[in-house]
């Protein structure tokens, strides 16, 4: 509200100066090249530059890409025909987009949800001062740390129909084998698991350092007007703790939209395409089938999805800021 | 505010240039012209043992040849990748060596010179390997040597279960339900969702008749017919659909399998485990009388167009000379796998009895890029998702096909 009257009481005035605008661009142009004002650029230059090379360049290139035949020819005589959206018509024709689509939604939102449910329940109970808590909350840190293609070839063999520890436990207490890595309606779901148990140390973490900025004194007041566990969090940490969700929910998104070495680890888009996703579409297209254009067009698109999220996020940012 | 936005723009635009100019400098110096009488290789043998034993060929040679070798090895998935990369900067290595199937992409970018140019003798090797190294009728390539699939089997396992190893699918087949007692599985191959499911598939495929240029006829269904009975019938792993071939070593290693499909490369690793005993046999066939055909694993070595004649000479000299036959036996018996020159046949298998059923299966072997050229990785990956869909029983074994080729 306050801004747009802000706007509205200043613009007559900005009309009842325009007669003297003449005067003004000698005064700016001197103020362009003042000092000041060139220091300004000089320290903007070296982020534009990082951006521009190394943001700037491969996403552009990744465009044009698309939209050129691109093969392992191009990469000796340096020729890529241009074809148009051509790509993109492949792409979206191909049997397998639209499950690969839903599959990286399914991925992405199941992954997400666990990760972020469990994360905050543990970053609570960290929450709490006892013996070792210091100790088991570093430890947790642990499946972030292992490179992703040694966790996914440990869960690989962890999954196991036959021989699998999973199975043989879940054997002990009588029940049946599951195929979890060989039945396409459970694969995708064992694949999901694996990539929550990574996400766990993420959420935790962010989500704990959250926790701790909420002032002890508002619990304190909190419990004095009978606010305490499930109302205490539900107005209390819940709506102090909403800024580091949003950052935390949106990065998880984004990590999570272009998983990558789990799948292939785990499953490599098996069994039967269960697991297929954009991503693992757009590397084998590239990396397994050399179409290197149609590659490209798969990760556009994915870009495109992961820049809609970021879109969503900064207007969310934006209206809290705002109040 | 706009007017110091564009300033920045302006400022930005200015820079941009002198940046991009920086960075094509450094790609101009490209190819690495240096000592004439030192010759790059780049390989994947960057594995023990394999490494060693390949370099002890390759100083052979550069010794013969008197030159000085360079050599570079990365890991076999990043190879072509790495020679990609190589031929956009123009440094591409002297001498190449690239796996079997990816020849005829590579050659077909012009990035390889022909043997012929340079009057390297490719007379006295196998059919096979000769179909894989050539494109558009010039020979790109020579293999020292090079291996196939076969039937290994437990021979404790079988003995015990008074099973003869099996020569044809109906044997397989019994065998295979004889032996699954437990925890112990008949048969374990790979019917992975990459190229080695295809792979492994083919000798299956092939000796029944079908072919890759037509997926559809029922030659080809049923072949995917009995590797479906096989894992229906519970004689082979689900898993099967999960399993690498190291994977599939591993079970029979561990007696979790007592009959594996797989290839001579794992004679190392089975070494290390002297208490399980085991032998090969071919891969068997549908029908009693038919002769196993089985595909054509291994590497071949080649010369890269880098531009500089005389350097281009002494590469096809080295290959040459990496492929001749002291050097094809050496290798054959250090690393077993199997010599390319016919005609070595003999001698190999008096020195080398273990490898006598990959040594036949090789005479008859198949190239994977001889009917299909650079079409192949297509067809493959319509191989291996056909097989997928079977197994998984999303389709039927008619349809597994065309829905995969469907894409």
């Amino acid at each position: 509200m306050s801004t747009t009257r802000l706007t509205s009481e200043t613009a007559p005035a900005d009309r009842a100066g325009a007669p003297r605008r003449g005067t003004l661009p000698r005064r700016s142009l001197k103020r362009q090249f003042s000092k000041e004002n060139i220091t300004k650029v000089l320290f903007v230059v070296p982020a534009a530059l990082y951006i521009l090379l190394f943001f700037g360049y491969p996403v552009v290139k990744n465009i044009v890409m698309s939209l050129q035949d691109y093969t392992t020819k191009t990469f000796f005589t340096g020729e890529a025909p241009w074809v148009g959206i051509e790509n993109y018509v492949t792409v979206i024709s191909s049997n397998l987009f639209w499950p690969s689509l839903i599959n990286t939604a399914l991925f992405t939102i199941g992954s997400i949800a666990g990760q972020f449910v469990i994360g905050l329940a543990l970053a609570a109970f960290f929450k709490r001062r006892f013996p070792l808590n210091n100790f088991l909350r570093s430890m947790l840190l642990l499946p972030w740390l292992l490179p992703l293609i040694v966790a996914s070839a440990t869960w690989r063999s962890i999954l196991d129909q036959d021989s699998g520890i999973l199975n043989r436990f879940l054997g002990t207490l009588g029940i049946e084998a599951v195929p979890w890595l060989t039945d396409p309606s459970v694969a995708l779901t064992a694949v999901i698991l694996v990539n929550i148990w990574i996400g766990i140390p993420f959420n935790v973490t962010i989500l704990y350092g959250g926790l701790q900025d909420i002032p002890d004194e508002l619990y304190e007041a909190g419990a004095l007007d009978g606010a305490t566990g499930w109302k205490a969090f539900w107005h209390i940490t819940w709506p102090n703790l909403r800024p580091v969700v949003s950052v935390v929910l949106l990065l998880g998104v984004v990590y999570t939209l272009k998983v990558l070495d789990i799948i292939l680890g785990l499953t490599n888009g098996g069994p039967a395409n269960a697991t297929q996703t954009l991503a693992i579409r757009s590397y084998q297209e590239s990396f397994v089938n050399f179409e290197f254009g149609v590659g490209a067009a798969f990760s556009n698109i994915l870009i495109l999805i992961s820049l809609l999220f970021a879109i969503i996020y900064l207007r969310a940012n934006r209206r809290q800021v705002d109040e | 505010m706009r007017k110091r936005r564009l300033t920045t723009l302006l400022a930005i635009a200015a820079i941009t240039p002198l940046a991009l100019t920086a960075c094509a400098g450094g790609g101009g110096g490209g190819q690495a012209k240096g000592d004439p009488d030192t010759l790059t290789v780049l390989d994947y043998y960057n594995n023990e043992p394999d490494k060693t034993l390949i370099q002890a060929a390759i100083d052979k040679c550069a010794e013969e040849l008197d030159v000085t070798i360079k050599r570079e090895t990365v890991p076999g998935k990043d190879l072509i990748q790495k020679v990609l990369q190589r031929s956009s900067s123009k440094t591409l290595p002297d001498v190449l060596m690239l796996d079997n199937p990816d020849l005829q992409e590579i050659a077909a970018t012009g990035g390889l010179a022909p043997l012929s140019d340079y009057d390297v003798d490719t007379s006295g090797f196998a059919d096979g390997i000769l179909e894989a190294a050539t494109y558009e009728d010039e020979v790109y390539g020579l293999a020292p040597t090079v291996n196939t699939l076969g039937l290994f089997y437990n021979e404790d396992l079988l003995a015990a279960a008074g099973v003869e190893p099996p020569t044809t699918w109906d044997e397989l087949k019994t065998a295979a339900a004889t032996l699954t007692t437990g925890d112990q599985y008949g048969l374990a191959f790979s019917a992975i969702a990459t190229y080695e499911g295809s792979w492994q598939f083919l000798p299956f495929m092939w000796t029944n008749g079908g072919d890759e240029t037509d997926l559809g006829t029922p030659e080809v269904a049923e072949a995917l017919q009995l590797w479906v009975d096989l894992v229906d019938s519970g004689a082979a792993s689900k898993s099967v659909l999960n399993w690498s071939q190291a994977d599939v070593k591993d079970q029979f290693v561990a007696g979790k399998a007592a009959m594996m499909i797989n290839g001579p490369w794992q004679i190392p690793g089975l070494a290390e485990t002297p208490d399980v005993k085991w032998g090969t046999v071919q891969v068997p066939v549908n029908e009693a009388g038919q002769t196993p055909i089985a595909p054509l694993g291994g590497e071949v070595w080649t010369v890269p167009v880098t531009g500089d004649d005389e350097k281009q000479a002494k590469a096809a000299s080295f290959v040459e000379c990496i492929s001749s036959d002291d050097n094809q036996l050496e290798l054959a018996t250090e690393r077993y796998t199997v010599p390319t020159k016919t005609e070595l046949a003999d001698e190999y298998v008096e020195a080398v009895p273990t490898m006598e059923a990959f040594t036949e299966q090789v005479a008859n072997a198949r190239s994977r890029t001889g009917q299909l050229g650079e079409e192949w990785p297509e067809a493959a990956t319509v191989i291996y998702t056909a097989i997928q869909l079977a197994l998984t029983g999303q389709a039927s074994v008619e349809d597994a096909f065309e829905q995969a080729s469907a894409g």
